[in-house]
């Protein structure tokens, strides 16, 4: 039975980027994106691409890749397409910018009205950069789906979805009636290098852009403006001590003296 | 309309007891609860709570509630968020607690929707503004770079909270507190989910989160081999092993080794880190580490800047070394 899936993928600042880059503009309360390092699909939200790819191996079916914010990199937003998703839909707008997980789901849900039919929606289970793990059960309430989140494993058949849901120390398997909304973790596997085709399908395809209008919202009901969560401070705690590295001639040496420093220390 | 009141904690029980992130946020609950001069309640959602509600009361709760019901046996969203969704509308709590655990931060975000209101996840930090008497919730960001501060004007006022960042009360038994069952009426067609399966990973030895001593690989472990001489290592501390997410993604080991942000929190003694860079998002499972040692090729990786101690070079040539002077120490 072919699929209709739809993918929320944020642009978000490459959380691989290193520690030391991270920096903040304490009067601003934003982060200040360091230079040089491209911003990147979030993780997760990669994985749930692949998620859905898998079942339209298997299946069949059309992917709607769903990106929102402002002044998005169409090779960053592009990618889930070289992956071999179908459609991509932007909602582009400064008005989308500075969300909580309120008004991003408020926003993306609309959207996802107005894409109409769908027996899916994958999300990822948490953001790279805010990491709140709240949109896409906040899609599905608002949608009135029901959610299942923190998938490893999804399979579709006689118009249920079976999926492995990640607990501690193992996991379940649930079913659930469709259409429904999954979140998708790491635990799910690599997601899928692009291939040379899809690139250059990717490039050949306009993302459609929507605008608050296009999907019936006002400016108050999505981005900063539509917020019910109020940051009131963006913080680095100051990290207090220093390690004490141990040295010797030989890597043996050191090895022997870390354990003696630490038994004096009496940390074993 | 009824004005919201006192502080509402979702409790969890593993085993027919409760969890110890449930002492930790009666702890917590409790101490906010005494802020505010409001009443601390609990309430415990199962098919079987046996004596759970006295040790909620034992623990911190002034008031217990009870919803009881063979549809509840398992977790799913749909039964427990109505049923949450009830209780919370009818008890009017100004706070709604919850532990950042496998139902928490599934049941947290669905509820917040529910009833029109924002959740914080993860919790490290909560705290009453005094003038406002607002919740003010901080949580790591940013993969851990960051924390935040947030806070709400709407009730109930949400959050989760992380594993061991509260400290529970020692029970007394002799507390006394009212405890009351809820009456559940759940519609089965309702409930859109089954819980097909259960499965349950093998724990051998010390489970991470009890362990006092931790030896966790990172990706210069390189395979699964390399692994078992951290395992040895564990072995002679008495502890566990752990993995960054890096060894897991590769399937070098299990999924539930992995510590980190959106893996196992783990606060032992010692906590030794080996071929592991340090990336936040690893440090946010194991900064409550109270002493953490790092071997590492790279003097430049970040975890050098979390580590009490630590040697620069390769771990092949190292960890033997020190596991042998380890044993000898241990010994005598």
């Amino acid at each position: 039975m072919p699929l209709n899936m739809i993918v929320c993928c944020k642009q978000v600042l490459d959380p691989e980027a290193p520690p030391a880059s991270f920096k903040i503009d304490p009067a601003a309360n934003k982060v200040i994106p360091p230079p040089g390092v491209p911003p990147v699909v979030s993780p997760f939200d990669e994985q749930a691409v692949e998620a859905a790819l898998r079942l339209k191996d298997q299946q069949g079916g059309k992917i709607t890749v769903l990106s929102m914010g402002n002044n998005l990199l169409r090779d960053v937003v592009k990618k889930p397409l070289s992956m071999g998703a179908d459609e991509l839909i932007l909602l582009e707008d400064p008005a989308f910018e500075g969300g909580d997980s309120w008004s991003i789901a408020n926003a993306l849900a609309a959207a996802i009205k107005k894409i109409g039919e769908f027996d899916l929606i994958f999300c990822g289970r948490q953001a790279a950069d805010w990491d709140a793990g709240q949109v896409g059960s906040g899609i599905a309430e608002i949608l009135g789906i029901p959610s299942v989140t923190v998938a490893k494993k999804v399979e579709v058949a006689d118009g249920k979805a079976k999926v492995e849901r990640v607990i501690s120390d193992g996991y379940q398997v649930i079913e659930t009636t469709l259409p429904a909304m999954i979140t998708v973790s790491n635990e799910l596997g690599e997601a899928r290098y692009a291939t040379l085709k899809g690139i250059m399908a990717a490039a050949k395809k306009q993302p459609t852009v929507w605008k608050p209008a296009d999907i019936g919202l006002d400016a108050s009901q999505i981005g900063e403006a539509g917020r019910r969560a109020k940051l009131l401070k963006l913080f680095q705690p100051v990290k207090e001590g220093k390690c004490e590295i141990i040295e010797a001639d030989t890597p043996a040496e050191a090895a022997a003296k870390l354990a003696t420093r630490l038994r004096e220390a009496k940390v074993i | 309309m009824a004005e919201n009141k006192g502080i509402m904690v979702y409790g969890e029980l593993v085993e027919g007891k409760l969890t110890s992130i449930t002492t930790e946020l009666l702890g917590c609950g409790r101490r906010l609860a005494d802020e505010l001069k409001e009443e601390l309640m609990c309430i415990l959602v199962g098919d079987s709570l046996g004596d759970a509600p006295n040790k909620a009361v034992a623990y911190g709760a002034d008031k217990v509630y009870t919803a009881e019901d063979a549809l509840l046996k398992d977790y799913q969203t749909d039964s427990y968020v109505a049923v949450m969704e009830k209780a919370a509308k009818d008890l009017a709590p100004r706070i709604i607690l919850f532990g950042q655990t496998s139902t928490g931060r599934d049941l947290a975000p669905r509820l917040a929707f529910r009833l029109g209101v924002p959740v914080s996840m993860d919790c490290l930090e909560l705290s009453i503004d005094p003038a406002t008497k607002f919740l003010q919730q901080t949580r790591p960001v940013f993969g851990g770079n960051a924390r935040a501060t947030f806070t709400s004007e709407v009730f109930p006022q949400m959050a989760t909270v992380r594993q061991k960042a509260m400290s529970p009360l020692a029970p007394d038994e002799s507390r006394k507190g009212e405890i009351t069952p809820i009456k559940v009426e759940l519609d089965p067609a309702k409930i859109r989910t089954k819980v097909l399966e259960t499965v349950k990973e093998e724990v051998v030895g010390v489970k991470l989160e009890d362990a006092q001593a931790i030896v966790t690989g990172g990706r210069g472990i390189g395979g699964p081999e390399g692994f078992k001489q951290l395992e040895e290592l564990a072995k002679i501390l008495k502890g566990a092993v752990g993995a960054s997410r890096p060894p897991c993604d590769n399937k070098w080991v299990p999924d539930s080794m992995q510590i980190g942000l959106t893996g196992k929190i783990v606060t032992p003694e010692l906590y030794i880190a080996v071929g592991l860079s340090g990336a936040s998002q690893h440090l946010a499972g194991c900064s409550g580490a109270k002493n953490i040692i790092a071997i590492n090729k790279d003097p430049e990786a970040n975890i050098y800047k979390e580590a009490r101690f630590g040697v620069v070079g390769d771990w092949k040539q190292i960890l033997p070394a020190f596991t042998e002077k380890v044993k000898e120490l241990l010994a005598g």
